[in-house]
């Protein structure tokens, strides 16, 4: 609870900054924040906790999400520096959106009533609205922000809808309440139709197939810090909540429900691999690589009592690894037009060290060991082996093999073509967060057990 | 007020907000215009929001009503944010035919 106050606070903060013309200390200022708000969270992590009449209940699960939202929020912040150096005005306005957003992500987990998540996810939403159509001279920009918007508000109708039915079925919006009365036999046909409508529109957010046909367009027109943003931090919270509202609604799923699930989760990751194989954009390409990895994320969905852990793992490694890659994109794509595998030829000889760690968050996307993206499908599929699903265990693996096709496409580019231009300047910065992030990659891997037992 | 519910039955209400839903939906799906779209998504809302005051009253219970009014805040935050998009979009292109953007594809 305090944790969300701290992060309001320091929004309204930044945005005072602006009045006060301190521009240039809001980015320091904003990652010491951050950092104290991350201790802040870790000190309640043991002390489960309600508040305001069970508007927000605090737990592990819900602690555990939010430090990594912040964490990711911290490197975001830590690069939009740089990515908005043209835009120094406006820097303020950037920042305070970023940290409304987080705002926005910890109402999500920690929601302990519908009203909640329902502000929680449109306050994460209208944030991405804004930031998505934030470069305004650019076409492109303005036509993700659009097909962003559409989607993003036609998916919060039907997750509404589904809310007022759930209601309609409940008479409370309490999700303890909701949870005890689900158990009982005699339930209004409405509850599950609101459950279902629901997910669907989580699944928007989440990008998964069939419900993903907005995300490559979208993550190629926003500004590549927002892309960023999207494909680690709003997809990590959007599977978090789903994970946390199907654990409340129906504690013992329906297997018609289960089959639908699988379903969904084969599709995601078969067309997003699929379809990643033959771009030439590196942002499409990560976008594919994202349906695909929203795919491996749904399968703790099937476990819902004993995968919390599996599924805090695997969305660290994931978004770990797409921080440490969009650090990258950022910095060789900052002068071209487009962000096309061209720009990427020979980085390997122009910048070694930045060539290494794309290679290593690819590596990750791709599971191959040592890097946390290995352990992370290793215990994924362990979970699920135990829970019975080995049909989709085998489409999983079958999957990942595919995947490392098109990350290995983008590896050989950058170590076997020539480079075709030169790159300049060493943005300290973009380093730092990149070395950062995939060390954390890496530690993760190295010694799994200390968040993998988080949730135990 | 629960009398008339209870002559009128909550079922017709729950059809009546799902039929204004679809009107909504197929809107969105179908017309060109932004603003129509922008429309439409409102109908999606509002249908959504006589549902909660029909189930309000059904179970005697406040709490319905309250969350209309945070969907109806945030449905005016969200067509705010739509509009200032659309402007932009307008500036660039000199029009708002959704038809018009195919920049993005691949």
């Amino acid at each position: 609870m305090n944790t969300l106050i701290a992060i309001i606070g320091l929004g309204v903060l930044c945005l005072l900054f602006e009045i006060f013309d301190l521009r240039k200390a809001i980015i320091p200022i904003t990652i010491i924040g951050l950092l104290a708000i991350l201790g802040l969270d870790i000190s309640e992590f043991n002390s489960p906790a309600t508040y305001y009449n069970n508007m927000i209940i605090v737990s592990k699960f819900s602690t555990a999400f939010s430090g990594l939202f912040i964490i990711l929020t911290i490197f975001l912040v830590a690069l939009s520096h740089k990515f908005y150096e043209h835009h120094q005005t406006k820097i303020s306005d950037f920042i305070a959106i970023k940290v409304f957003l987080l705002a926005g992500t910890v109402a999500m987990v920690s929601f302990g009533n519908l009203a909640m998540f329902f502000l929680g996810i449109e306050v994460l939403s209208i944030a991405l609205y804004i930031l998505a159509a934030s470069n305004r001279l650019s076409i492109k920009s303005n036509e993700a922000g659009l097909k962003y918007f559409l989607m993003g508000s036609f998916a919060s109708g039907i997750i509404l809808f589904g809310i007022c039915l759930i209601y309609g079925a409940m008479g409370s919006f309490d999700v303890i309440e909701i949870s005890e009365l689900s158990q009982s036999a005699e339930l209004p046909v409405w509850f599950p139709i609101g459950i279902v409508l629901v997910t669907i529109g989580m699944f928007f957010k989440i990008a998964a197939v069939p419900f993903h046909f907005w995300a490559p367009d979208v993550y190629e027109g926003s500004p590549t810090l927002t892309t960023a943003l999207m494909s680690t931090l709003a997809k990590v919270v959007a599977i978090a909540t789903l994970f946390k509202l199907l654990t409340i609604m129906n504690a013992n799923i329906s297997p018609s429900f289960q089959i639908v699930i699988v379903i969904i989760s084969m599709a995601s990751m078969t067309v997003g691999n699929i379809m990643a194989l033959r771009q030439v954009n590196v942002k499409r390409i990560l976008a594919f690589s994202g349906i695909s990895h929203a795919g491996f994320m749904l399968m703790t969905l099937l476990n819902t009592t004993n995968a919390a852990g599996t599924l805090l793992y695997y969305t660290s490694a994931y978004s770990l690894a797409g921080i440490a890659a969009f650090s990258v994109i950022i910095y060789v794509c900052k002068n071209n037009e487009n962000e096309d595998m061209a720009n990427f030829h020979g980085l390997g000889k122009t910048n070694p060290l930045l060539a290494a760690i794309l290679t290593a968050s690819l590596l990750s996307m791709a599971g191959i060991p040592i890097f946390a993206g290995f352990f992370a499908k290793l215990f994924l599929f362990n979970n699920m082996l135990q829970a019975g699903f080995i049909a989709l265990v085998i489409v999983a693996v079958i999957n990942s093999i595919i995947s490392v096709g098109y990350y290995f496409k983008l590896i050989m580019a950058m170590y076997t073509k020539e480079p075709n231009e030169e790159r300049t300047g060493t943005p300290v910065v973009i380093y730092a967060v990149a070395v950062i992030a995939i060390v954390l990659n890496i530690a993760l891997g190295l010694f799994p057990s200390y968040v993998l037992d988080l949730l135990a | 007020m629960n009398n008339i519910l209870n002559e009128i039955g909550i079922e017709n209400y729950i059809f009546l907000s799902t039929i204004l839903f679809c009107i909504g939906v197929f809107g969105v799906l179908y017309r060109r215009n932004a603003i129509i779209v922008f429309m439409s998504i409102e109908i999606m809302l509002n249908a959504v929001n006589l549902l909660f005051v029909a189930f309000s009253t059904y179970h005697q219970d406040a709490q319905g009503q309250i969350f209309v009014f945070f969907s109806m805040a945030v449905a005016a935050a969200e067509v705010a944010v739509g509009l200032a998009i659309l402007v932009s979009i307008f500036r660039n292109l000199g029009s708002i035919d959704i038809n018009n953007l195919k920049n993005l594809k691949g």
